[in-house]
């Protein structure tokens, strides 16, 4: 089952790789469906980084805070998941 | 398209040369795929397959999120499409490179399409470099690393052994946050992302347990978005 879902998955993003080239080379898409696609990826990762954020507590909310503000100062990927770690860590730690 | 198709290996390997800073970014983003795979309770032949065969970061991380045994078929799957939906806009971008091109070659260049060789390539190509073997040669390391890393994620959690909830989990959230701070566009995104942000948790308040917050709050967010921008422009 594991595999099978992997498959899937596989297929799906390949879909949407391989399926955008080919589908737009066909038809011309509306203005309204390009500039919705163009708001997916930031309403996606909001919508699943806000309800864990707040159902994770005090010490995701600790981490979520840290890691934005070190991505917003350094724009370094690995030292804002460091310090949302870090920060999450210290908040769990103090319970 | 009466031009001849240009893909070479000095493309090919300009490519693969200019990819290598960004390496270092991937690396600890395969780490955490690595550690989520471990947690979710795939093994490590599993976690390969996963990374070398969906290689999407960002996807994996919501479907492991949600995994189960057995897996939530539908749901991973969902996951991986609206997920992914953002390659749907980024391969016709390419097209001036990928329509002189035949067979194997745009296929297998658009399998290792990501956001990160996607850019590169794009501004390679703004630039007037010919040579579409490029998307190709950029994301070739990032595959190879991006398994690699995932793999060594896998064993560095199982030698850890974090109990569920353990702040170390914490860090496929950071990825997501981090990205977030990379996508702000201004403050055109401000409805759109607040709209996303009270549907999704609605959402996951009504239907606890299920990945449609995900799915609702994205919805949502750029169907407002979309539609406001329509309006305004109508003015």
């Amino acid at each position: 089952m594991t595999t099978l879902a992997i498959l899937l998955m596989g297929l799906a993003t390949y879909l949407c790789r391989a399926g955008g080239y080919w589908l737009f080379r066909q038809i011309r898409p509306s203005p309204l469906l390009r500039s919705a696609l163009a708001y997916v990826p930031g309403t996606l990762f909001v919508s699943f980084v806000v309800p864990s954020l707040i159902q994770g507590g005090l010490q995701s909310l600790a981490g979520g805070a840290a890691t934005l503000g070190v991505m917003i100062a350094t724009s370094n990927l690995l030292a804002a998941i460091v310090a949302g770690v870090a920060a999450s860590w210290a908040v769990w730690g103090l319970r | 398209m009466t031009q001849p198709a240009v893909f070479t290996r000095a493309g090919l390997l300009r490519g693969a040369r200019d990819v290598v800073p960004l390496l270092l970014g991937v690396a600890p983003f395969g780490l955490v795929t690595g550690i989520a795979s471990q947690g979710a309770g795939l093994s490590i032949g599993e976690t390969v397959f996963m990374s070398g065969f969906v290689y999407a970061g960002a996807s994996q991380l919501v479907a492991l999120a949600i995994w189960a045994h057995p897996p939530p078929l539908l749901a991973v799957t969902l996951a991986a499409l609206i997920v992914n939906l953002r390659l749907v806009l980024m391969g016709p971008v390419l097209g001036p490179w990928l329509d002189r091109v035949r067979g194997w070659r745009v296929w297998l260049s658009l399998f290792v399409m990501t956001d990160q060789n996607w850019a590169l390539s794009v501004r390679d190509m703004n630039r007037g470099g010919p040579d579409a073997a490029y998307l190709l040669g950029s994301g070739l390391p990032m595959w190879g690393v991006w398994v690699v890393t995932s793999a060594v994620g896998h064993v560095a959690g199982q030698a850890l052994r974090p109990p569920p909830g353990h702040p170390l989990f914490f860090a496929a959230i950071a990825v997501f946050v981090s990205m977030l701070a990379g996508m702000w566009r201004g403050r055109r995104d401000l409805v759109p992302w607040g709209v996303a942000a009270l549907v999704s948790t609605a959402v996951a308040w009504l239907l606890p347990g299920t990945f449609w917050y995900i799915v609702a709050g994205a919805v949502a967010g750029s169907a407002t978005g979309a539609l406001r921008d329509r309006a305004a422009d109508a003015r």
